[in-house]
Order: C-alpha cells, then structure tokens, then sequence
C-alpha cells in the first residue's frame, strides 16, 4: 500500500509539471489552433534565466528561498517576453497562411531556440543551486515526498485555480474565451484579437517557467535540451485531455504523471513512454476529442 | 511611410532584443569553477543585428504585402517554366547529363552525400503522398522508415538474404504498417491525426531500442551486405557510384508513379479528402479506403527507402529514427511546395546538402537550420516552388470554334 | 535544340571528365601526411568530441614542430560526425576521399561501427579515444580497429566485482540508460553477477533519458530491497538518481561507470555524491605526461580539459609513433608498429593487441570523498 501511495504521488509531481506546460499547448492551441513547438523551448529557457540569475545571487552571497523567488520572477517575465516575441516573429505573419505553414514555423523555431542557447550558452548539463529549505515537518515523510515535491503540487494548484477564475471572471479571459470560440465574431464584438492571442503566449509562456523552475530546482540539473522531450509530453497531455481545454489539460498532465509512474513502478521503465503514447492513442481511438474536450460539431 | 519612423520602430526593436537576450547572451556562469562571465560584446552585436535585421524584416513584409496584391494574376516563374517545352526539355537534358556524369567528375564524398539527398528526395516524395495530397498531416513518418530498414538488417543478419529479395518485402511491410497505423486513426481528424501518428513513431522506436531479443537493441546492428551488382561483389567506390546510379533510378520512378497517381482516380480523391473531407464523402468517396491507400502507398516509400539507408550505411540503430528525422521529412515536403514534386527534389537538395557544405559552420548550422524554416514560413508560406492548382479557364471562343477549353496544368 | 551535334556533346562529355581526373590526380599529391580527427563535434554530445580533437592539435603542434613524422609534417584533417550513424559515414567518405589514411576517432560507438565500413575497405587505420563497445575489437570484423580505451566488458567485470567481493552485497539492481553503452554495459554486468553464483540482480531496468523525474524508478529500486545499484549510463541521470535515492534516506550503495567518473557529476549531485563508486582509467594524475598535458591545455584554451581528451592524447601518439617506428605510412607496416611497439603517453606505456585493444590501459574504481573521486586501492 505504501509502494502504492509513493507512486501515486511520484506520478502527482510528474504530472504536475506536464500539466503546467501543457496548459501553455492547450490555450494556444484553443485561440489559434496551432500546435505551438516551440513552448517546450520557453519552458526550457525560463529554467535557463532562473539558473543565471539563481547562480549569479548565489556566487554573490545569497542564498534560500528569497532566492528563488527572485529567479523565478525573473524568469517568468523572460519567458513571456520570449513567448510574445515568438509569437510576433513566427506565428503573427501567418494568420493566413495554410494550417501547416505555422507548425512548420514553430517547428524551426523550437530548433533555432535549442541551438541558440546552445551556442550562447554550454551542451553540458548545469547544477540548479539547492534553495528550497528543508522543511522539519516533512522530515518523517521524507521518503514519500520531498519539500521539492510538495512546492511542484501546491504551486500547479495555486496556479490552476487562478488561470481558471481569471478566465472565467476578467475581462481579457472573457475576450479569450470569445476569441476561441469564433475569431472573426470576436472581432466584431469589439475585441483586439491581435492582443489577446499575444496574451496568451504570455500568459501560456509564464506558466512554462514556472514549470522550468520548478522542475529545475527539484532534479537540480538543467542542460538546453529538457525542453523538447518536456514539450513532447506536456502536448500528449494536452491531447490526452482534450485540446483547447483548461481542465482538461490539467487532468490530462495528472493522467499521464500517474500512467508513467504506475507503469514504471508495476510492469517497467523500458516501456514507459510507451504506454504513455498507448494510452494517448487508445483514449483518441474511442474519445477523439481528449477526455473533457468537446467533439465540434461539423457544419456544413 | 517615413524613413525616420521606420528608424524609430527599428530602434525600439534592438532595445527589446538586447533586452531578451541579456541573460542568455551576456551573462555565462560557470557552476564549477563559481566564475560569472560578463559578454558585454555580444550585447553590442545583439543590438545592431537586431536594428538591421528588423528594417530588412518590415520592408520585406511590406513588399510581400504589396506583391500579392498586385500580382494575384501573376502566374509563377515556376509555372511557366514548366509550361514551355521550348525551355524545360532543354533543361531537362543538361540536368540528366549532369546527373550521368555526376560520378565521374565528383570525389566519392561528393556521390556520397548526393546518394543521401536522393533518398530523402524519395522520402519526401513518399510522405507527399500523405501529407500533400491526401492533407493528412504524419509526425511519425520515419516510423516507416524504420520499419525498412530494419526488415532488411534483420533478415540480412539472420538469413543472409540479399538486397534486391528484401526491397520488396520491406516495402510490403511498411506498407502493411501504414495500414494499421491507419486503421484506429481513420476518425481523427488534423492535429490529433498529427500527435497519434508521433505517437506511433515514438512507439516503434522504442521497441527497437529496449527488445533486444528481437533488434539487438540501442547497439544496433552492424555488416549489413551493400546491395550487389548481379552477383558481383562491389569495391568500396565502386559500390557508392553504384548505389548513386540506384537512387538515381528508383527516383525517377518514384517521380513517374506519383506522377500518374497525381493523376488517377485515387490521386483526385485525395486531392478532393485533401480539400474537404464532407464534401469527399458526399460525392461518394469512400474514405476508408483512400485514407488507407495514402498511408500505405506513403509507407511503401519510406519502407524502399528504409532498405536502401541499411544496405548505405551498413549499419542500423534506433537512433537514427527519431523525431526530429520525420521533422526533417515533414520541412522537406512544406519547404518545397506541398504536392509539388519539383519543389521535394529542390528542398531536399538544400536541406540536406547545405548541412554537408556548412561544415565549417558545424556549431551554427542548426541555428541556421531553423532560423531559414522559420524565413521561409513568413516569406513563402507555399514553399520554394508552389504545387500548382489544376484549374479550367473558360476562353473566349475565338477563331478556333473547336478549342472550348483550354487546360492548363 | 532539337537537333544536338553528337559531337559536340561528346567533346563536351570529354573535356569535363578530364578535367574531374585531373581534379582527382591534385588531391592525391600530397606533401603531408593527414591524420584525420572525427566526432562529435557540434551538437548535444560535443563535450565529448571535442576534447580530442584539442588534444590531437596539441601532439600535432608539438611533433611538426620537431620537424614531423618521416620528414613530414602532420596535417589535422578534422570532420563532425554529430555521434549519428548516418552522418558518420558521410564523415569517412570524406575523409577517405581526402586521402587520410589515420583516424583518430569515432567518438560514439554506434557512429565508429558504421563509419569502419569505409575505413576497412579503404586501409585506414582507425584509434578511438572512447568507443567501448566490446565487439568493436572482439568480434574480429574490424582489423584496422585500435583504441586506447578499455572496453565495456572489463569495467563491468571491475564493477561486479568490486560489488560482490568487497562490498560483499548479496542483491544488485542494475538500470541503464538505455543507450548504446549504458545498456551494453549493464547487459554484462547482469551476466558476471548471474555467473558469479554470489549475488543476484533483483532489478534490471531502462530509465528514460531526459524523463521529467526518476521517482518511480527510485521507488521501485527500494522495494526491490537491493543493497547496490549497479548504473550504466552517463552522469546527468545519474545524479538525478542518486540525489533521488538519498533524499529519500536510502543508504543503497551506487556504483557506475566512467561516464559518470566525471567532476560535473560531483557538482551537479553535490552532496549526495559522497560514496558513490565510478570505475574510470587508472588514475593519471600522478603520471608526469598527463600533468604536462592537462597544464598546457589550461594555458591554451583557459579551463580544464573535458572527457576522453588523455585517450585523444594517448591515441594520436599511437598512431604517430607507429609511422616514425614503421618508417612509412603503408597500412599494414603501422598495423604492425601499433602492435609491436610501446609508446609513452598520458596514459603510461601502450601498446595494441592483437584485437586492437590497448594493453597498459585499465580500469580502477573510484569514490567520491570530500567532493572528489578518490581511488580505491
């Protein structure tokens, strides 16, 4: 039973951070239907700004949790400005381009990304600076969750219920909603769908890093190339959970966190992405629109 | 449009990226030795790139811009290349000369690296068929490859069969995978098409990386016998001109086969399931099936193709197989014009050989790599030579009574 | 131009092949003899392709600077091979068509199996500095085939048993990477232990490279109840793992192999790195050559050298000494000259064997202690 409540929660902080870059996939995907490649490169550079700025406080004499906050806003405001960018340079010029013009875009994008922080930066992996406090209360539970651990659950949470009542009650998530449901009918209304989808990269982008910095922080080693497998899965997830949805996105990262675990814990970590990838293609087999997405209906 | 304004936004535009860029540029730490190291020269350059590169950006937006409002009418270079025989059959021949007499004039590096274009010509072609024509968009495509090239590995290290007996099997079985890769994806529709067939892709090589009872896992497997010459055993150089020569011949019927598709009646139903899936179905269509042709008609090249990278490289390991190898594929057919078989051929010669000659630029060639697929998406969005649309113009009837039509393809 | 004048094509046809010969005969007359370098070069795995290629600038700049090999200078021909199969053998085509007769290279296993095919029909004589992999040397297919590396099979002999006769441990898991020398390695780990009729390998799994986090693994290995990790595979994983396995007060030992003998490894883990066991080369350190080495590495490019650069060092040596001993660059005199002569080097006194693999090179175990790996005597 123990072995049993490790994995569940082993799977509850993979699936955590899967979910927090996987909204960023779903709210893109949601207002301009394009599979946004280069967000697990976000992802990967907000993890890279945090550890410049972490190591850069560090060597100075500071150290704990302060810390990494102050990174982590760093890196939250960089990954938006990188995600807005993005989005102006690859995507914006081709509103009207065919659907693949735009994956291919962000495909070359996520390449140019990997490579320029490649070369600006080092292949070799890097340590992430300790700075989450131990925590005396979770002493005794240490073998089931770490301090790392928990920080990832709480803040997915957190962040969650946020994103979900900022769409639900604010103005801009009103005029998100609406630009997602009909572009054209948006703008008619009166709404700046220039300016909401830039919104929504920044908002989708902000969310990647602190995924980045959480991950990063908890496994302790960041190189330039943890964001595209990162990005691979926080899309399966998305998927999983119906693409364009919140929630769904959210339980699709948790579903795939705890397929992996449970996968790895009872039959094999050989197979462990394969199951994941199963489980995507038998849930769209029988539910092709995700777990909570709706199937539109075709008009013609 | 002033010129001062223009200067205006650009300067703004330097400032915002010598912004974005500041951390990953000019900063550099080093967690070992706990050094921090300030690049403030790489600031400067960031700064006036970024200005001289956001000027030439907008001018040349707003030239597209322009152009295709004024040139709407205008038929493409390409088209009217292809329209004249008095200018391509010419053409035609000096490239097939060239072509015959490549080996003769270039070092085997030289043939080499060409016989590697020629096949991701052949894969581009093949994954056309897919994504092209029948629009439907596969991210595992290499899946297929995969699936060749490890039919004729296997065999080969098992029975020792030779590569002409195995070429058609590994495309059966490649194409038997298309097939049941296509089965459960027959409902799904765009981008979920895309994410289960990368799925699919991911799948397979995995198997071949951790069942090594079956495919001698991630260490591959290696002496795999290059393709023979009518029983001849072939010298090294000799037997890279001699595959040059096959590729060269399997090409050109792939371009005749698909070619003829283009033209068939299942060619037209894909192009018609490409255009409108409803609206196939209601002409009578039967979608299934035409689904099911494109993928494993698509399959079959990749499956040759497979076979033919075994017997080239000797050697096969999962880690060939990849993603981002299906990526490349997947740039080859959009870079070159989606359907267009000239714009395949002229994609996978830049793509793949602009890496081999970069060399020198070995550390910047991918960032160059994705920077131009980015380039060509905004300037170009329908590819180096645009796939041109089969269209039926009515003419005026004018001193010939007879000439109602006039087809132009 | 309906009508061609055969003739004139057929001039044509003739003067632009001429003119290829004649392009080939330049190529060929040449006063230098090339020693080509290939690896990884760029790309995720060049920190491990590029330390040789500095370490075969340093003994070339030194030996033409003593007037060359046989009256010779050297010249580095030096080509990326990315560590992929594919692009590997395009890398020896080249090189081969360049006239290179000595590789220093590959660096990846999977690249130098595919590349040796050239190599082989071609006559030239290839050293690794870091392909492991055992067939490579004993399956015999590759006889132009030297490295100065030990192979894979030897550190997990050291391994095994350094975990059964002195550790004494009675349950072993052993995980991989999944990879081509991860994987390789813990194969033949699980055969000494399974062979050794003292212990027993109570796990053996894959991890996923890159995977978010190693939770579940590090679960899995706990209720396995093994009292040793036995880990092939490089160092980012590793520390994940290890850091994993400690924070949740598992005191299991952990033994790897020298892709994690590296001091990023230590850095990067901190200070769950403490006990661990690495098997690597034999310790170096005191071996005049390598400090000189290591010392004009720092002068030159400012910082320490990386993975495999003293196997590079060792290895061009090799292969130079071997065409002054020999006294040409026919292939089958330095064949004999790799096998017949020792040659000082950072790596102590080498010299091949018959399967080309290097006698003098070995393997010892190492523990982390203070922040540093120690070796264990």
């Amino acid at each position: 039973m123990e072995y049993f409540l490790e994995l569940l929660l082993g799977g509850l902080t993979r699936g955590s951070i899967y979910a927090l870059i996987a909204l960023g996939y779903t709210m893109v995907y949601g207002i301009i239907e394009l599979i946004n490649f280069a967000h697990g490169e976000i992802y990967m550079i907000g993890a890279f700004t945090a550890l410049i700025i972490a190591s850069v406080l560090t060597f100075h004499g500071f150290t704990g949790f302060s810390v990494l906050i102050l990174a982590s806003v760093v890196a939250v405001i960089y990954s938006a400005a990188y995600g807005y960018t993005v989005e102006k340079i690859a995507y914006k010029p081709l509103r009207q381009a065919p659907r693949l013009s735009p994956l291919i875009s962000a495909i070359g994008m996520s390449i140019f990304l990997q490579n320029y922080v490649l070369i600006a930066q080092t292949s070799d992996f890097l340590p992430f600076p300790n700075l989450i406090p131990e925590l005396p209360f979770l002493e005794e539970y240490s073998h089931i969750m770490g301090p790392a651990q928990l920080l990832i659950v709480i803040t997915t949470a957190v962040v969650t219920i946020i994103l979900t009542l900022f769409i639900k009650f604010t103005k801009t998530g009103k005029a998100m909603r609406a630009t997602a449901q009909d572009r054209n009918m948006a703008m008619l209304m009166g709404v700046n769908v220039n300016k909401i989808i830039s919104n929504t990269f920044i908002i989708g982008s902000a969310l990647a890093a602190i995924g980045g910095v959480l991950i990063a922080s908890h496994i302790g080693r960041i190189n330039f190339y943890i964001g595209f497998i990162a990005g691979i899965k926080a899309f399966t997830a998305a998927v999983l959970g119906g693409i364009g949805s919140i929630p769904g996105a959210v339980l699709g990262g948790l579903v795939l966190g705890w397929t992996e675990s449970f996968a790895t814990g009872y039959v094999s970590s050989d197979y462990e992405d394969v199951f994941a990838f199963l489980l995507l293609v038998l849930i769209l087999i029988f539910r092709p629109a995700g777990l909570l997405g709706r199937s539109a209906i075709q008009k013609v | 449009m002033n010129i001062f304004s223009e200067l205006k936004k650009s300067l703004i535009v330097a400032l915002w990226f010598v912004f974005l860029t500041f951390p990953i540029m000019v900063i550099r730490v080093n967690t070992i030795e706990k050094i921090i190291e300030w690049r403030w020269r790489n600031m400067l350059i960031i700064a006036i790139g970024s200005f001289l590169v956001s000027l030439l950006w907008r001018y040349l937006l707003t030239r597209k811009q322009t152009q295709t409002d004024s040139q709407l009418e205008k038929r493409p270079l390409s088209q009217l290349i292809f329209e004249e025989p008095k200018v391509y059959k010419p053409i035609l021949v000096l490239i097939g000369l060239f072509v015959v007499i490549f080996p003769f004039i270039f070092s085997s590096y030289q043939i080499n690296i060409m016989t590697t274009a020629l096949m991701y010509v052949m894969l581009g072609l093949g994954l056309n068929i897919v994504v092209g024509l029948a629009g439907l968009l596969d991210l595992g495509y290499v899946a297929f490859y995969a699936v060749g090239a490890y039919t004729y590995a296997l065999i080969n290290h098992h029975f020792g069969l030779g590569f002409w007996t195995i070429l058609p099997v590994g495309a059966l079985l490649a194409a038997f995978f298309g097939i049941l890769l296509g089965f459960p994806v027959l409902r799904l529709r765009g981008d979920y098409l895309a994410i289960v067939t990368l799925g699919f892709g991911e799948i397979i090589r995995l198997i071949l990386e951790n069942w090594n009872e079956f495919s001698f896992g991630p260490s591959g497997i290696a002496h795999i016998s290059r393709p023979g010459f009518m029983g001849i055993n072939l010298n090294l150089n000799e037997s890279i001109i001699y595959l040059y020569y096959l590729m060269i011949f399997f090409c050109l019927i792939t371009i005749f086969v698909i070619n003829r598709l283009q033209n068939s009646r299942i060619g037209r139903a894909w192009i018609a399931l490409r255009e409108d899936e409803v609206a196939c179905q209601a002409m009578g269509i039967d979608k299934t099936k035409t689904k099911l042709t494109a993928f494993a008609l698509g399959a079959t090249w990749a499956g040759m193709v497979g076979v033919i990278f075994a017997a080239k490289t000797t050697f096969v390991n999962p880690a060939s197989f990849t993603f981002l190898e299906s990526a490349m594929i997947l740039s080859i057919v959009v870079l070159g014009g989606m359907g267009s078989i000239v714009g395949v051929f002229i994609a996978a010669m830049i793509l793949i050989l602009t890496p081999e000659y970069l060399r020198a630029f070995s550390n910047y060639r991918m960032l160059l790599f994705g920077a131009v697929m980015v380039l060509m998406m905004v300037f170009r969005p329908q590819g180096i030579v645009p796939n041109v649309r089969r269209f039926y113009r009515f003419r005026r009837v004018t001193s010939n009574p007879g000439n109602l039509y006039d087809k132009s393809s | 131009m309906k009508k061609f004048d055969s003739r004139k094509v057929f001039g044509l046809c003739l003067i632009v092949l001429f003119s290829g010969f004649l392009f080939a005969g330049i190529g060929f007359a040449s006063e230098t003899i090339k020693l080509g370098v290939a690896g990884a070069h760029s790309g995720d795995l060049a920190s491990y392709g590029l330390p040789t290629v500095k370490a075969a600038e340093f003994v070339v700049k030194e030996i033409n600077a003593k007037g060359g090999v046989l009256g010779k200078q050297i010249e580095l021909v030096v080509e990326d091979d990315v560590c992929k199969p594919e692009v590997a053998t395009n890398t020896a085509t080249k090189l081969v068509s360049q006239g290179v007769k000595f590789v220093i290279g590959h660096i990846c296993s999977g690249a130098t199996k595919s590349a040796l095919g050239i190599y082989k029909d071609a006559k030239v004589i290839v050293i690794s500095p870091s392909a492991t992999n055992p067939e490579l040397t004993q399956s015999g297919a590759y006889p132009n085939f030297y490295r100065t590396i030990a192979s894979d099979d030897a550190q997990a002999r050291l391994e095994v048993d350094f975990a059964v006769n002195k550790l004494k441990v009675k349950k072993i898991a052993v995980l991989h990477d999944k990879g081509d020398y991860g994987k390789g390695l813990a194969e033949y780990a699980k055969k000494f232990i399974d062979s050794s009729n003292k212990a027993s390998v109570v796990l053996f799994e894959g991890i996923t490279p890159g995977a978010v986090d190693y939770s579940a693994v590090v679960q899995k290995i706990k209720r396995s109840g093994a009292e040793a990790v036995i880990y092939g595979g490089y160092h980012p994983e590793a520390s994940s793992i290890v850091a994993q396995m400690r924070k949740k007060k598992m005191k299991t030992y952990f033994i790897s192999d020298d892709g994690v003998k590296d001091i990023t490894f230590i850095k990067v883990a901190g200070k769950y790195a403490e006990g661990v066991y690495a098997t690597g080369p034999k310790d170096t350190s005191k071996n005049p050559l390598a400090i000189a080495a290591n010392e004009l590495h720092k002068k030159t490019h400012g910082s320490d050298p990386g993975a495999f650069f003293l196997n590079g060092y060792a290895a061009s040596q090799a292969v130079l000494n071997a065409i002054q001993k020999a006294g040409s660059t026919d292939y089958n005199a330095v064949s004999n000259a790799l096998k017949a002569h020792f040659v000082e080097t950072p790596l102590g006194k080498i010299k091949f064997d018959k399967k080309g693999d290097a006698i003098g090179v070995g393997f010892s175990i190492y523990q982390v202690q203070k922040g540093a790996y120690v070796e264990i005597k």
